[in-house]
């Protein structure tokens, strides 16, 4: 078997022991754009544990890069430049912040607490995504 | 302080997750998405890891200590507007939350880009929705 399969295999492990890590210490469901989205509300007083996930990381991953050459490798996808980039973080920002959830908040947690709608919405994202990939290599090509 | 040592852990985990599963490489996450072209299904073992943690571990531990519930919602047309979005700009950069804002302890220019252009999207929905919590 491909040895990527069983890295990804065991990085889904690590990913899916730190939501339950962060679930049980704060009681609050730790998908992504919803901690970072609520640290950028001006109203919102518990940003402390949020802040302190967020830093673990990219702490985290930091210390995989150092050690292993092949958790660095870091390719960007063809025909895609800083502007792409620019535009595509305006979109997911928008998007999972009105969806309530990226692929951590309803494909890891929401699903694995048994959730219909993450379920959904994952089917969706995923799905726009298979989309988005084709056409914009069709376009550029 | 317990608490804190423990969030910080639960990140950590969770960084170094996705950087050993190879989700912090953008092509990776592009290639699974591009199942018309060289397909790399490699982000379907991250999520079958990860489910099998998450949930094996929230269905056996909610019965022993205090866990949130099921937080599902009615399915709603922000829901699916806001999904589809998402994975417009997934596919685009091949950069979900999670491993761009992992990318920024590397200084990859994609990510200092990506993150606070994510910033703004986030806080308009927040301001144009008035999402509460």
């Amino acid at each position: 078997m491909n040895p990527d399969y069983l890295y990804g295999f065991l990085g889904g492990c690590l990913i899916g022991g730190g939501s339950l890590l962060a679930l049980i210490a704060t009681g609050k469901i730790p998908g992504i754009s919803g901690v970072f989205g609520r640290l950028l509300k001006p109203k919102q007083n518990e940003k402390g544990w949020r802040l302190v996930f967020l830093f673990g990381l990219i702490a985290g991953a930091a210390l995989l890069f150092h050690l292993s050459e092949n958790a660095s490798i870091f390719r960007v996808p063809d025909g895609r430049n800083w502007i792409i980039y620019a535009i595509a973080g305006l979109v997911v920002g928008f998007g999972t912040r009105l969806g309530g959830g990226c692929t951590s908040g309803h494909g890891v947690c929401g699903m694995g607490m048994g959730a219909r709608d993450s379920m959904v919405a994952t089917g969706a994202f995923m799905f726009a995504g298979v989309v988005t990939v084709l056409l914009f290599r069709l376009l550029t090509s | 302080m317990k608490n804190s040592i423990l969030t910080f852990l639960a990140g950590a985990f969770f960084g170094a997750g996705l950087a050993l599963s190879g989700m912090t490489d953008p092509l990776k996450v592009v290639a699974f998405l591009d199942i018309f072209g060289f397909w790399d299904p490699t982000l379907a073992f991250v999520m079958g890891g990860a489910l099998l943690v998450f949930g094996g571990g929230y269905f056996l531990l909610r019965g022993n200590i205090e866990l949130p519930g099921n937080p599902e919602e009615k399915i709603s047309s922000n829901l699916i507007l806001g999904a589809i979005l998402f994975g417009i700009g997934w596919g685009l950069g091949g950069f979900c939350p999670g491993p761009a804002i992992a990318n920024l302890g590397a200084l990859r220019l994609e990510a200092l880009v990506f993150v606070p252009t994510m910033a703004i999207g986030m806080m308009l929905v927040q301001r144009i929705y008035r999402i509460d919590g």
